[in-house]
This record gives structure tokens, sequence and C-alpha cells, in this order.
């Protein structure tokens, strides 16, 4: 376990190398000139001025030169400057908004585990009955149901139309703002995001545990007469989400990248609307060191996956030392 | 004389067993993905002919009728400089799936090449191929795509943009798949045979990989086309995409949020719509499909 864990975290830093070697060459690829970004359009900066300004921040330096440099920055947390942040560092500014994307990512995932499980449970618990169909027709419906669509029709019965809930940001400009997170600007938010990937996940749960439903340590224990709702969640569930811990990585990633959408939707304050701000303000520092952020969430996620694996599967654990 | 009746009749029978085939298919479908195939194929035909089906100028401002909601004179309502809303969405839907197809297309090609190179050549090729697409992998696409589009929409415009945001991200899940068949199929009897028979390896692609992998590729570009429209109409509805002025399903749905305080329901509700039926029926076909095809895909191609 131990071996596999430090082997793991011993290729990190090789993929994340590769991720930031592929952003490199792509933004060596790509025609645009930070420069020109800088200094805007309709500019009356000199020729003699802008490389001026392209000295300064090395751009007439040749590649490998420009390219070691900015990788033993990365290797030492310094992710440049960033143009939304007003010249701050990149990192910092990271660091600031990620209380709020934690805030909302938790929250989405655990609306994720929690509904998908009851709602997938008791779909199997009930299958062929007119539940079941109901569960199953509202995930495909959420599937092909573009994510921002249904915020966007969120926001407008429940904000607009009823007033039950705040329409935007993280909490309400007139009290004294503390840097905490109001429940009730969170709750649209969260449901919206925790709706991009409860549909998978609840028809996950729902399938396996029907395959799992078939096995024979079942229907031994339905043999000795263990009540059926005890055979569903002591017996069938647990071995029906162990496949599951390994999509965790993955899935997670995907929840991180709904919150572009989702935050800009509702106008709430953490690293999607982050990226936004960058992407439409043209500040590539930031969306890299964001990209490369999320490159080692998604590493170190797949390891947590990988060990849970081998902790809650004791199959696993022998098969592979 | 008599010769060209001949074949005229002759091409008339052909095209008879054709029909005939192409009915009888249609009827062996469940009544799910009938019902899919004939929205889809309206939804289409709608988006395509948009200009005929919709004669009303999709960029006729009319102030005297700014967010009125959905009515005889106009289905879907107008918008905020009243345009009619139906004409704005099947323009839009017409745009939208032009780039979304040939996104898709460039995912499917780029992830068929890598996926064919890595199976055909093995060895050393193939690990550093395979390496490359689980990093390519392991990235977020939404996020990675929003990269490539700032970096390069400025040189390739908009559309241009999009099509490599998409095509660059959705990838590896076809090179693998893709890569997979090609493991197996070296291990028939008739590839053996070929190469038996001197087939050297460009010809084992042409005539016998490339043939078998047909079904897999086309079924993976179905599947990719509703993805492609989601991701067009999130970048264009953040303001990353198209440019404001060409109405692209999220472009529309990007005004519909700036309705929505005014109560103007309807812009944003509509576009939506097209979006969900493109993508349900989509998914109900490509389902049956992969059901025919390959009963142990699921966890490659989960929508």
């Amino acid at each position: 376990m131990l071996k596999l864990i430090v082997r793991r975290l011993a290729v990190l830093p090789l993929v994340l190398l590769t991720v930031a070697t592929i952003t490199f060459a792509l933004t060596e690829i790509s025609p645009f000139d930070p420069v020109a970004a800088y200094v805007g359009a309709e500019n009356n900066v000199s020729p003699q001025r802008q490389a001026q300004i392209a000295h300064a921040w090395g751009f007439d330096q040749p590649i490998y030169e420009r390219f070691g440099r900015w990788i033993s920055n990365l290797a030492q947390g310094d992710m440049g400057n960033s143009v939304v942040a007003g010249g701050q560092p990149v990192a910092g500014e990271i660091a600031s908004r990620a209380s709020a994307s934690l805030a909302l990512v938790g929250g989405a995932l655990a609306l994720v585990l929690v509904g998908g499980i009851v709602f997938g449970v008791l779909a199997a618990a009930f299958r062929g009955t007119v539940f079941d169909w109901l569960v199953r027709t509202l995930c495909y419906f959420n599937t092909a149901a573009p994510s921002f669509w249904i915020g966007l029709l969120a926001l407008y019965v429940f904000s607009i139309e009823l007033g039950w809930l705040p329409a935007g940001g993280s909490s309400d400009p007139r009290t004294v703002d503390d840097g905490g997170v109001d429940l009730d600007h969170l709750v649209l938010p969260m449901v919206i995001l925790a709706l991009t990937q409860y549909a998978w996940f609840t028809l996950y749960v729902r399938n396996t545990l029907l395959e799992v439903l078939r096995e024979d340590h079942v229907r031994f224990a339905r043999a000795q007469g263990i009540g059926e709702v005890a055979v569903l969640l002591r017996y069938a569930l647990p071995n029906a989400l162990i496949p599951f811990v390994t999509l965790v990585g993955t899935h997670l990633a995907e929840l991180i990248g709904g919150t572009i959408l989702i935050e800009s939707i509702f106008g709430w304050p953490g690293l999607g609307l982050l990226s936004l701000k960058a992407a439409l303000n043209e500040d590539i520092p930031m969306i890299v060191a964001i990209t490369l952020c999320a490159s080692v969430l998604v590493v170190l996620g797949n390891l947590l996956a990988d060990v849970l694996y081998r902790v809650v599967d004791p199959r696993v654990r022998e098969a592979s030392p | 004389m008599s010769a060209s009746s001949g074949t005229l009749s002759a091409s008339l029978r052909a095209r008879g067993r054709l029909w005939q085939r192409l009915t009888d298919a249609v009827g062996r479908w469940p009544a799910s993905v009938r019902v899919a195939a004939g929205v889809l194929v309206a939804l289409v035909a709608a988006a395509l002919l948009a200009s005929i089906v919709a004669p009303l100028d999709n960029t006729a401002v009319d102030l005297d009728r700014v967010l009125e909601g959905p009515s005889a004179a106009h289905l879907m309502g107008t918008d905020e400089v009243g345009r009619d809303l139906l004409t704005r969405v099947l323009h839009g839907a017409r745009i939208s799936l032009t780039i979304a197809a040939a996104a898709a297309l460039a995912a499917v090609a780029a992830g068929t090449l890598v996926g064919v190179l890595a199976g055909t050549l093995g060895g050393r090729i193939d690990a550093v191929l395979m390496r490359v697409t689980d990093v390519f992998a392991s990235q977020n696409h939404f996020l990675f795509g929003v990269l490539l589009l700032v970096l390069f929409r400025p040189a390739l415009g908009g559309a241009g943009a999009v099509m490599l945001a998409v095509g660059l991200t959705h990838w590896p899940s076809l090179a693998r798949i893709v890569r997979g068949e090609l493991m197996s199929l070296r291990e028939r009897p008739f590839v053996a045979a070929a190469v038996g028979g001197g087939a050297n390896r460009r010809r084992l692609v042409r005539r016998h990989y490339l043939p078998h992998l047909l079904p897999a590729v086309g079924l993976a570009f179905v599947l990719t086309v509703p993805h492609a429209i989601f991701h067009e109409s999130a970048y264009s509805f953040l303001g990353l995409g198209l440019p404001a002025h060409q109405a692209s399903l999220g472009n529309i749905l990007a005004d519909g949020q700036r309705s929505l305080l005014a109560g103007g329901w309807w812009i944003a509700l509509f576009p939506g719509l097209a979006m969900l039926a493109a993508a349900m029926t989509t998914g109900t076909i490509a389902e049956y499909w992969r059901e025919h095809l390959h009963p142990r895909w699921r966890s490659e191609l989960e929508l």
C-alpha cells in the first residue's frame, strides 16, 4: 500500500511536467501575442515600447530558456502574475477563491452521493414499477439537458418568479461582508451543480445493485431469512459501491469543470468565475495555473480512488501487492 | 431503346430493394427508437431548411414587438429587440449542428488516427502514444477547452476555435477504443491469412482494419455530436465561442439570461429544448446501436 502511494506520488511531477509541456507548446504554437493583448487593440504604444515590454517579460529570449525558467518557477510555486487580479501573483488569487469553490463542490458532491444512493436503492428495490420508471426517465432527461439551461430555468422560477432564493453572489450585499458563505445563496448553485453528476450516479447505483442482487451471497442471505431491507442495504449496497470508488477521480474533475458554467450563472465568486474572467480577459497565466491545479486534483483523486479500492476490496489487495 | 429501359427497370428494382431493406430495418426498431429517429430527422431537416421553414427574417428588428411571449404570430415569442425567436432558434440549430458535426468529426478522426497508429505500430510508439492519451484524458475537458479557445480564437475565429477545442479534448476515449479493437482484431485468423498472403501494414490498415472499425467509429461520432453541441453552446453562452452576432443556440441562451430579469423566460426555454431534443434522440438511437454492436461498451462511452 505504502509502496503504491509512494510510486504514484513519484509519478505526479512527471504528469505535471507533461501537462506543463503540452500547455507551453500550445502557447508557443498559438499566434496569441501577450504584449499585444497587454497594450490593447487600439493603442498608441510605439513599437520600441512594445519591444521593451517584451524584453521586460523575457519574450525575446530563446524558447528553451523561457521554458526552463517557467518550469523552475512552477516548481517553486510561482505561477506568474495575473492580469485579472491586477498584477498580483496567480497562486494567491487562486488560494483566496478556493474556499468558495470548495464549499460549492463539496456540498454538490455530498448531494450527489446521498441523492444518488437514496434514489438508486429505491429504484432498484421497486424495479419495474412506476417509481423506477420515473427515476430512470428523469435521469435520462437530466443527462441530456444542458446544465446551464437547467440553471437558467431554476434561476427564473425560484429567484425571479417565486422569490424564494437569492439570484446571485455568495452573500447579501446589504449585510456586513465577513467573508462567510450564506447558505441560502449556496442552495441553487449547489443543487444545479449536483444535478450535472446526479443522473449517471443514480443509474449506476441502480444498475450495479440489480447485478449484485443476482449474486450467490445475496441469495444465501435471503435463504437465511434476512429481511429484504437488510439484504439491500447491508449485503448488496456495499458491494455495489466498490467499483464506484474507481470513478471518483474523473467525476470529481467533471464536477470542478462544471463550476465554470454554474458559477457564471449564479455569480458565485469561486474558481470557476475566476477562470471565466481570466478567459474573457485573455489572462493566460491564470488559466494555465487553474488547468495545472485541476490536473493535480485529478491525479490525487485517482490515487485516493486506488487506495480506497484496496481498502474496501480485499480481492484487489491480494491480487496486486 | 430496350437496353436503356432494361437498365431503368433494373435501377428501379434496385431502388425498390433498398427501400424495402430500409423499411424492414425501421420495422425491427423498438417504438422509442422510431420516435427518436423521427424527431431527429424533423429537427435536422428544420435546421437545414431554416430559411425555407421559417420565412421571417432572423435579423429583422421590430421594436414594436419587444419581448412578447409565445403567441400565434410568434410561436416562441420575440426577443429583446423584437426578432422572432422560432426563426432564430432554427437558424441557431443549423449553426450549432454544423459546428458540432465538424467538431465531432475532428475528434473522431484524431482518435482513430492515434488508436490505429498505437494499435498497428505497437511497442515503444504504442506506449508513448497511450501515455500521452492518458495525460489528455486526465484533463478536465471543459477547462482545457477554455484554454484552447483563448489561445486560438484570435487566429481561427469563433467557429474554428470551438472545433479545435472540442476536437482536441474528445479524442482520447476513442483512441483507447480503437486501439483495443485493433488488439483483438490482430489475433483474428483472416489477418494472419492476409499477412501470409503478403499484405503490408498499409494494406492491412486499409483493407482489413478500417472496414472493421467503421461501425464503432460511426457510433462514436453519433455519440460525440450531442457532446459537441453542448460544448459549443456552453462556450458561446459564456462569451468564449462564436461572436455574439452569430445566433447559435448558446448565444440565444445568453440573450435569454439577460432577458430573465425582464420576465422573458421563453428566450431561455426554447433554445434549450432544441438542445435537449437533439441530445435525447441521438442518445436513444446510439444506445440501441451500441447494444447491437457491442454490449460491453458502456464504460468507455458513457454519455
